[in-house]
């Protein structure tokens, strides 16, 4: 006799929709509640990003929102700095406390205080409210982030890797993706290479590790850490060759005929020749004239040199790119041992791709107008899609590396077509995108706002932030000589800077939900000296004041003073806007909402709420009304709908009209939130086919995009082969212009600034030529954490509690070194203990490990003898956060020379086998911190147990 | 001893696809946190915040490397219950726990007459029991029972949490025993395998190996020059790269 099952079982009481926030990647969920209890949490079957997968972080979301790590209260600091004792405060004392301290230095110098961001979803609110507030030093993590990936794709064709687009998995047929890119869009990119390798597409990896995504691609290029530039450009030099460009594409797209004037020494140098409008010059050759380059229909040289009617001489831009990378420089054969990977698979690389563009053309029976108003009865494609991220992005080559990789894109006619990689709305922007930064010195003002966005899009030297002096003006140096074009800020050099005072000292520094105290540091055990270090005049700390936001008790908690504790992201309203990061798809625009699926059990409060809350206490122009009063009294979900950033422009473009009859722009819509509710919490508009590629160039999308205020004009995007800003900074450097930089940054400027993009090493591993570093060392995160606050789940961290220096197991055998070893890893910082693991699939110059696994005991709740903290480690010890100093002068910090972003990936480090057979414990090991939290932590979690006694007289079977 | 049924109506198992796993442990904890409130509830977890944390998961994700150098490859493996139509541990069961279904020959224990005397964790050469030493009862992967038959639920939604939550689709559920099923023409086409068939246990669950490394290694090709386009060479004689490209590209195009 078979024993009866119940099979028919109610999940819950309740459903409700919201978004998750277990990582960037924003996936519409079910949350399944029983008697008001978080049960199950399921992926959203109709949400535009997901498709109702769910990935390993998101269905351990209850772990999350679990967690006996959870801050419980407002907290002021009794004890020292790091001691982990504080004093429990009312939200009353808390609000009064952070207001009197922003106020008073608001009153004073705005600059002196400063706001940085972590995983914030909710920029276009914390930028508006630094906007209000008058302080320059705003940024969120991007510098330290991807930031060179957004740089180099919005500067070059409008769009980027990242958020900002996809390959089309529907049609590709060649799909190459670069370095570690697990960190973003964790589930799209997911579904879309199930389904290209399914359809029989071929998938090639470039990086170092064969892992994740990297294990079942067709073809492992196991390249050396950042050199992919170089890999691309000889690629490219293939292509050339070879003569498979789509010059078609380069002539439509592209500013390849655009004429750049040859003037040695001259101020105009490098420039685009332009006529008296500023429009750009070409060279007809069919009307024998230079005509505007912009106008339709006229046919242009694309090589030659042409005399200028001021007598200039000036050459197309496409001739320069192809001067470069046709020479010998570039080569299979001269950057194969660089790279590491041999010339032969360059070129059948390089084969490979040109076969997939031109000779499996994808054709779309679909019509679409142009620009210019030309109909085209069909879309042709090149099915040919890249896909690159923080592998990338975290070296200091890596906007030209990025850059190389979407001119190869372009080259092949691959962006925005059937096939290629296509753009999110709301992009593609303009070329560079027309939004300039803010805080100059005479754009600070006690009291005042800024007139403008903290970041932006420089196109020359007289776009930076610097003084009469060229001092910086910000706080992390962002937009000076040291970081020209750093458009997303760089906090990771915000607490060294502000305890040096270099540019200045600061009063007060306001973070959220960032762990700025460990792993998104460089250089932890200076970094927590930083926090630390005191005034030796008036004892006082250097860092005078430290407000905190986080739900979870991690690393930097203990550091501040006061502590403003956050929901989890079940607990909160957000929104995820087209105003900051879009979750579109290629085929719309999207955004979504989370709702408070449960109410707090502790005094806590979401972050955005207490915003809200601080900008109408100090009366911030725009969170008050005339009378001084709330402006949104209703807290954030009152901002969501009622905040207009233009007429008609607001958070959520869904439903908008008094009675949501309109999207994009349109009145605010009091019901706007029940009719996200009611939609799952998102809101999706799907283009019309003809609007869907060459979104660049495509009138019926561009008009649209113009009428939802995602652009201001409906002129198409022209790609930047040539980028004339780089130039401009170059001109600067040579000393002309009214902007020029100073001597000691001259040098830097000349080089790093080319307006081709080109390869260059890594900027540690040069510095340290000649010294005993032979390994490249790199990180990523587990699939299964990137992105999340992982640590302190009990189901994650069962997947991973320890991470191990990975290694190749040849290279680890001529060093002595096995599996379990213990081994010491020396940069030009520090050094770190760490047990080895060895591996075959591992470029052989290269160790890695995954990031974020070492916690500092004391920490997230995690007991003392957890392995997070005896035997996990991170190399950040080993990464500082400026240059080697290595013959003197000023030391650069440790970035991209462009755009200031953070080079994680540059590190070189040696390593020895650790003498003595009892080490079995990770070093540098921090002292213990103290908590104010509950430390009765269970031994035994039974979660799903209380379930049972309902559940089982609920079968509907029964 | 416990007797199987000697047939069963259906052969409900899943099908993955190690070809497109990327070892993302979706599966694993969508298993998880359904299974922990379903039909094994609880799952319990042990030192959840201490040293050696570790639990009852009815599905695990292992990841290894098969080969060396540039032959070798990652390999994510997803590992859980295969519902062997001749299980050995429901065959070694004393108390009649174990038992394999007569409709859908899923193999389920009932944890009301398990003992915990885990003869079938020793029996299973697949490792996919495991024992909740707080509850003192086996417990298995139960392909969902509670989910594929539940008509309280959408009815796109009745197949197992793994499957429902696999980003890359990697993972498939119907009946291997209609030969007509979408999952048994899968295995058809992809040559899908049983986990070590000599043991005789006959796996219901198959693996579809992954598809042969298509990096071409073996072939030398490089570009080749588009014949139709081929352009003059340039009168000045040089015949470097950019001066041939040029001779080839710069023909009268507009914009």
């Amino acid at each position: 006799m078979q024993p009866k099952v119940a099979t028919s079982v109610p999940i819950g009481d309740e459903v409700k929709a919201t978004t998750c926030y277990m990582c960037a990647c924003r996936c519409g969920i079910k949350v399944h509640l029983k008697d008001g209890t978080v049960k199950y949490i399921e992926g959203n079957r109709d949400h535009p990003v997901n498709r109702g997968v769910l990935c390993g972080k998101g269905a351990a979301g209850i772990m999350q929102h679990n967690s006996p790590a959870r801050l419980t209260s407002p907290l002021l600091r009794v004890g020292p700095r790091g001691s982990g004792e504080f004093r429990e405060i009312t939200w009353e004392e808390a609000l009064k406390t952070a207001s009197q301290w922003l106020g008073e230095v608001r009153d004073r110098d705005p600059r002196k205080m400063a706001f940085f961001t972590g995983r914030d979803q909710s920029q276009s609110l914390t930028g508006f409210w630094a906007i209000q507030y008058g302080t320059p030093n705003y940024a969120a993590h991007g510098g330290f982030c991807s930031v060179n990936m957004a740089a180099a794709g919005l500067y070059t064709f409008g769009g980027a890797f990242w958020e900002f687009g996809d390959p089309d998995w529907e049609h590709t047929r060649y799909f190459m993706m670069f370095g570690v890119a697990e960190d973003h869009a964790s589930n799209p990119i997911k579904i879309g290479i199930g389904k290209l390798k399914n359809r029989g597409a071929k998938f090639v990896a470039v990086n170092p590790v064969r892992t994740g995504y990297t294990a079942i691609a067709d073809e492992w290029v196991g390249i050396k850490p950042g050199t992919d530039g170089l890999f691309v450009g000889a690629l490219i030099h293939e292509l050339l060759k070879a003569q498979k460009i789509d010059i078609d594409y380069q002539v439509r797209y592209t500013n390849a005929p655009w004429l750049v004037i040859r003037n040695e020494g001259g101020s105009d140098d490098g420039l685009f020749a332009r006529d008296d409008q500023g429009n750009p010059l070409a060279y007809d050759k069919t009307k024998k004239q230079f005509v505007n380059a912009m106008s339709v229909d006229i046919t242009p040289a694309l090589s030659g040199e042409f005399n200028l009617p001021s007598g200039r001489k000036a050459v197309p831009a496409l001739q320069l790119l192809i001067e470069r990378f046709a020479s010998e420089e570039y080569a299979p054969e001269a950057v194969a041992e660089e790279t590491g990977v041999p010339a032969r698979d360059i070129k059948r690389i390089a084969a490979e791709l040109a076969h997939a563009a031109f000779e499996e053309e994808v054709v779309l029976d679909i019509p679409w107008t142009d620009w210019a108003g030309r109909k085209h009865d069909k879309m042709i494609g090149r099915p040919v899609s890249m896909h690159a991220m923080r592998g990338i992005s975290a070296h200091s080559n890596g906007f030209h590396t990025c850059r190389l990789i979407h001119i190869l894109q372009i080259l092949l006619g691959s962006i925005d077509c059937p096939g290629g990689f296509r753009y999110k709305s709301p992009y593609p922007k303009q070329t560079p995108p027309w939004l300039k930064p803010f805080g100059k010195p005479g754009q600070v003002a006690p009291r005042e706002p800024l007139g403008g966005p903290h970041l932006g899009f420089p196109t020359g030297p007289d776009d930076l932030l610097v003084d009469e002096e060229d001092q910086p003006q910000r706080i992390d140096k962002a937009f000076s000589w040291d970081a020209p074009l750093a458009a997303h800020g760089m906090m990771h050099m915000v607490i060294a800077n502000a305890a040096n005072g270099d540019p200045y000292p600061i009063d007060l520094l306001f973070l959220y939900m960032a762990n700025m105290g460990w792993n998104s540091s460089m250089n932890v055990p200076d970094t927590l000296e930083h926090l630390t270090a005191r005034d030796p005049k008036s004892g006082e700390y250097k860092i005078p004041k430290i407000i905190y936001s986080d739900a979870y008790y991690s690393e930097t908690v203990p550091y501040a003073d006061l502590i403003l504790p956050d929901t989890t992201y079940l607990e909160r309203w957000d929104c995820i806007s087209l105003l900051d990061r879009p979750i579109s798809e290629a085929d719309g625009p999207a955004d979504s909402i989370r709702q408070p699926v449960v109410e707090p059990d502790r005094d806590v409060r979401p972050f955005q709420e207490v915003l809200i809350e601080l900008g109408a206490q100090l009366g911030l122009p725009g969170f008050v009304n005339y009378d001084g009063s709330a402006k949104y009294p209703g807290g954030y979900p009152d901002y969501m709908v009622n905040h207009e950033r233009k007429p008609g422009l607001g958070p959520l473009a869904g439903w908008r009209g008094e009675n949501g009859e309109t999207f994009g722009k349109g009145k605010p819509n009091p019901n706007q939130l029940d009719k996200y509710i009611e939609n799952d919490c998102f809101w999706f508009h799907e283009l019309e086919p003809s609007q869907k590629y060459f979104k660049h160039a495509n009138k019926d999308y561009l008009d649209f995009a113009v009428s939802m205020g995602f652009r201001q004009s409906p002129t198409p995007v022209i790609f930047q082969l040539y980028l004339e800003t780089l130039q401009k900074f170059r001109l600067a450097a040579d000393g002309h212009g009214t902007a020029v930089p100073p001597e000691q940054h001259r040098e830097r400027i000349r080089t790093y600034f080319d307006p081709l993009p080109f390869w260059y090493p890594p900027l540690e591993g040069e510095m340290l030529k000649g010294e005993d570093y032979p390994l490249y060392a790199i990180t990523q995160r587990p699939m299964h954490m990137y992105h999340s606050w992982g640590s302190q789940n009990a189901w994650l961290r069962q997947i991973t509690a320890q991470n191990r220096l990975y290694m190749s197991r040849a290279r680890a055998a001529e060093l002595g070194i096995r599996d379990d070893d213990w081994v010491w890893i020396s940069s030009h910082t520090g050094r770190v203990r760490a047990q080895v693991m060895t591996m075959e699939g591992v470029n052989p110059d290269t160790v890695w490990t995954w990031n974020a696994i070492g916690k500092r005991k004391g920490a997230w709740m995690l007991k003392n003898d957890a392995p997070e903290s005896t035997r996990g480690f991170l190399l950040n010890h080993l990464i500082n956060e400026l240059l080697p100093e290595r013959g003197g002068g000023y030391r650069y910090s440790n970035s991209d020379p462009v755009t200031g972003q953070a080079a994680w990936y540059d590190l070189r480090i040696k390593i020895e086998k650790v003498s003595g057979k009892d080490t079995q414990e990770t070093w540098p090991m921090f002292e213990p911190i103290g908590t104010p939290l509950n430390t009765d932590l269970p031994d035994v979690l039974r979660f799903g147990a209380q379930f049972k006694d309902t559940d089982a007289n609920a079968d509907t079977r029964k | 001893m416990t007797m199987l049924p000697e047939k069963t109506d259906k052969k409900l198992g899943l099908v993955i696809d190690l070809d497109i796993c990327v070892g993302c442990h979706a599966c694993v904890t969508s298993c998880k946190e359904w299974n922990t409130s379903g039909y094994s509830a609880p799952l319990t977890d042990f030192n959840p915040y201490g040293a050696d944390p570790h639990g009852t998961w009815l599905n695990r994700v292992h990841t290894y490397e098969a080969g060396e150098g540039h032959d070798g490859r990652t390999v994510h493996f997803p590992r859980s219950c295969l519902h062997c139509e001749e299980p050995a541990c429901v065959t070694v069961c004393p108390t009649g726990a174990s038992y394999k279904r007569e409709e859908d020959g899923i193999v389920l224990v009932n944890p009301d007459t398990c003992i915990g005397c885990k003869l079938c964790s020793w029996a299973c050469p697949y490792g996919a029991r495991e024992y909740d030493y707080a509850e003192g009862v086996m417990k298995k992967c139960t392909l969902c029972v509670d989910r594929i038959y539940n008509e309280t639920i959408p009815k796109e939604d009745r197949i197992p949490a793994c499957v429902r939550a696999c980003p890359t689709s990697a993972r498939h559920f119907g009946d291997l025993g209609d030969p007509k099923s979408d999952v048994s023409k899968l295995v058809a086409k992809r040559e899908g395998y049983d986990l070590m068939p000599e043991m005789g246990y006959k796996p219901v669950n198959k693996y579809l190996p992954p598809r042969p490394a298509r990096d071409g290694r073996a072939t030398t090709d490089t570009p080749t020059r588009p014949n139709a386009q081929q352009g003059k060479e340039p009168s000045s004689g040089t015949t470097s790269t950019a001066d041939k490209f040029f001779a080839w590209a710069d023909t009268v195009l507009s914009r």
